[in-house]
């Protein structure tokens, strides 16, 4: 297939039309199914929101099962699908192998998406996303998981194939980019990721047509979550990597070391899927060594891993920040950062959000005791939303502004929203997960539409504390909500009638990438000799105090719970 | 020279590493390490230890089990639905059915004395949360899990559903009494 380039006058990105255009309809799927997703949390915020408590228990269980698949895997793996075309053919400046198959790929990701969102409106598959057998949904409830996940699975090979094009083309020397390799961890546990859907998921969409007679109960929480986990792991690989290439991108910074990076994604692909296992630490049947080892991630080397990139990232912006001449102080380099630029800004609140709300509550529940704290509870929602609304959706909000003018050719409209758009996004989204984490630690239920009970005699009386919360989640919820809106307008809006702005230079045959320069001496030595980023590691310092004080504080609560054995 | 671009050094992981990284490798490292022996240590010497002791069952056989004892212990009735209040001797098996979408029974237990809690549901998972202590527990049919239980307060306790189970999962509630 003949192909064209153009090279991108506003980045010296090059594009190849065919990953560009794919690159476009998986984008542009992503958003339709973030606003769809969008939607649903009005109605599951206003339901949850004690005072409001506006659907009915059948409409709110049926909101919040769209709502978890339309976000958690719609709208997230279709932006990921544009992400590794945009980090394999256009990093590289390679043509996209087999663009056919990558088209199927799109084709199959999206006749299952709507098949699965079909079977969750007609109200008979109101399972959640977690379709826990012997719960059972229709039949194309599964088939359109199953039709999804292997468009997915086709899309991690294209973009496998096109590494090696690359390769074999010479198109670059040296390494893969640190943006590419940390694609390609994300890539390898969507490998895994999707083999495990698809042992278990093959087996129930059997059963539910009739087929299959019984599938455990037990068996399926377990392989589930090795897919479920796992898939939530594609996210943090991937949006690590767009954190990585932002950060290059608004200040030229340069990996620390590109050992140190490189050796911390190695890292996730060696332990990340073992998180499956923390959702079953309050189950029956696993060992408690089992669960011991692989909730910790085998001896939180994956936690390790997180640690270093979360110093790593704003440490590269930090060096490259002093070397511009910032270098007052432990903090001018952060105070004079672009705050106005949504792209790095979207980033920055992202990665303090991912980490100090998502990772320091994520370890804490992933404690083999400590879970029973929390388990099932709202908190469980209050930490992913800050892993996955914080760290991913927020990171692939800020790439999407880079990308407006450089992919979608168009220029931004409204750019004072636009630079708003991740605060108010970014910063109601910490008050929500924080004040949810707050309802979750009172023993407020998750998928729970009623707090009261419906008057069961023997229900359960909340704190007012616990209703406050939840009021607090419902305000904190549609601010959000308000933020996301936001950000589609702008990105719908800009596609349809933002300025054109000029495609490039086109040429037939790819520009291969110029070797990289060596840096000067002086660059290449500071990293050993000093201290080269001391305002990030007081940062770091902060976090790590935050971390080991909120972590004690949940032994000191467990201690005194009933005693368990 | 920048994270989108090859690295410049062909063998970049021989880049020297700087002293920031290095340092905060060591401390994560240290703090991991940690976690993690806080994890092994209080199977040691915490009290609180989620027991994995699993057993295969049905319906039928757990719900057998559990009319039996509360047969055999049952001292009152409660609401208007007559649920059965057992009181078990100290040390002895306890069976809490649940299903859609109640907890059966009503179990009153003595303060600072040992119980094996048998759950397990009768048809889709639930969630055993005891509140206000926030103690949660997954459900799953066909596994009996027991569970040694020590309350260390009096009153009166909730157990609520926090595993969705369908239309009625919001009401489905349970209780537990402590003397």
């Amino acid at each position: 297939m003949s192909t064209t380039y153009r090279t991108c006058p506003r980045s010296g990105l090059q594009f190849e039309l065919q990953a560009e255009r794919l690159m476009l309809a998986n984008a542009v799927a992503a958003v339709v199914f973030l606003l769809v997703g969008g939607i649903l949390a009005v109605g599951v915020v206003l339901t949850r929101w004690p005072a409001v408590h506006w659907l009915s228990a059948d409409a709110f269980y049926m909101v919040l099962t769209a709502h978890g698949i339309d976000m958690l895997i719609f709208w997230i793996i279709f932006f990921e699908m544009a992400v590794l075309y945009f980090c394999s053919s256009t990093l590289l400046r390679c043509r996209i192998a087999t663009p056919r198959m990558a088209w199927l790929g799109f084709a199959l990701m999206l006749i299952g998406a709507v098949t699965n969102n079909i079977a969750v409106f007609r109200g008979s598959s109101s399972v959640m996303m977690t379709s826990y057998v012997p719960m059972m949904a229709e039949p194309a409830f599964y088939l359109g998981l199953i039709l999804f996940a292997v468009g997915a699975l086709i899309g991690c090979f294209v973009f496998l194939g096109t590494l090696v094009v690359a390769k074999r083309e010479k198109t670059y020397q040296g390494s893969i980019p640190l943006v590419t390799f940390g694609a390609v961890t994300a890539t390898i546990i969507a490998v895994f990721t999707i083999t495990s859907g698809a042992i278990i998921l093959i087996p129930t969409f059997l059963m539910s047509v009739g087929i299959v007679k019984e599938v455990d109960p037990l068996v399926y929480r377990t392989i589930w979550w090795a897919f479920g986990h796992s898939s939530q792991q594609i996210n943090v690989a991937a949006h690590i990597s767009i954190w990585y290439a932002i950060a290059a991108i608004c200040f030229g910074a340069k990996p620390m070391s590109e050992r140190v990076s490189r050796g911390a994604f190695l890292l996730y692909i060696l332990f990340l899927q073992l998180a499956s296992a923390h959702h079953l630490l309050a189950d029956p049947g696993m060992s408690t060594e089992w669960k011991v080892v692989n909730t910790s991630y085998f001896m939180y080397f994956a936690v390790l891993a997180s640690m270093i990139h979360g110093l790593t990232i704003p440490g590269a912006i930090e060096v490259a920040q002093r070397e511009k001449g910032y270098t007052k102080g432990l903090f001018e380099w952060l105070r004079k950062a672009p705050w106005g630029n949504p792209v790095f800004s979207g980033m920055f609140i992202s990665l303090i959000g991912f980490g100090f709300l998502g990772g320091i509550s994520g370890v804490m529940m992933g404690t083999e005791q400590l879970n029973m704290l929390i388990h099932n509870t709202i908190y469980v929602p209050g930490h992913f939303h800050a892993t996955v609304v914080v760290g991913t959706t927020l990171s692939f909000m800020a790439l999407t502004y880079f990308l407006i003018p450089v992919l979608f050719k168009r220029e931004m409209i409204n750019p004072g929203l636009a630079k708003l758009q991740p605060y108010m996004f970014g910063l109601s989204m910490y008050f929500f997960c924080l004040v949810m984490m707050g309802a979750g630690t009172l023993g407020v239920a998750r998928r729970h539409w009623d707090m009261t009970m419906g008057g069961s005699p023997l229900a359960y009386e909340f704190p007012g504390a616990a209703y406050l919360m939840m009021g607090l989640v419902g305000i904190a919820g549609i601010a959000a909500i308000l933020g996301g809106a936001i950000y589609i307008y702008i990105t719908v809006g800009s596609l349809l009638w933002g300025k054109k702005l000029e495609p490039g230079v086109q040429t037939t045959q790819t520009i291969p990438l110029p070797k990289t320069p060596m840096p000067n001496v002086v660059i290449q030595s500071h990293g050993s000799s000093g201290f080269a980023a001391p305002g990030t590691f007081a940062l770091a310092m902060v976090f790590l105090v935050s971390f080991v004080l909120y972590y004690f504080i949940n032994w000191k609560y467990l201690s005194q719970v009933w005693g368990l054995s | 020279m920048s994270a989108i671009l090859p690295p410049a050094e062909r063998l970049w992981w021989k880049h020297p590493l700087d002293r920031v990284e290095g340092t905060w490798i060591v401390i994560a490292f240290v703090w991991c390490m940690i976690m993690f022996a806080m994890m092994v240590g209080w199977h040691i010497y915490g009290k609180q230890n989620l027991s994995t002791e699993t057993y295969k069952t049905t319906p039928e056989l757990f719900g057998k089990k559990a009319q039996d004892v509360v047969d055999k212990y049952t001292v009152r009735k409660e609401t208007d639905r007559e649920i059965p209040v057992v009181h078990p001797p100290p040390g002895s098996d306890v069976y809490l059915v649940a299903r859609l979408w109640d907890w059966w029974p009503i179990i009153e237990l003595e303060k600072d004395q040992t119980y094996k809690l048998h759950l397990t549901s009768m048809d889709y998972n639930h969630g055993f949360s005891l509140q206000p202590v926030n103690i949660n527990i997954q459900v799953v049919p066909g596994y009996e899990h027991v569970i040694k239980m020590t309350p260390n307060q009096a009153g009166t306790f909730s157990i609520v559903c926090n595993e969705f189970c369908g239309i009625g999962h919001a009401n489905m509630a349970g209780r537990i009494y402590v003397k």
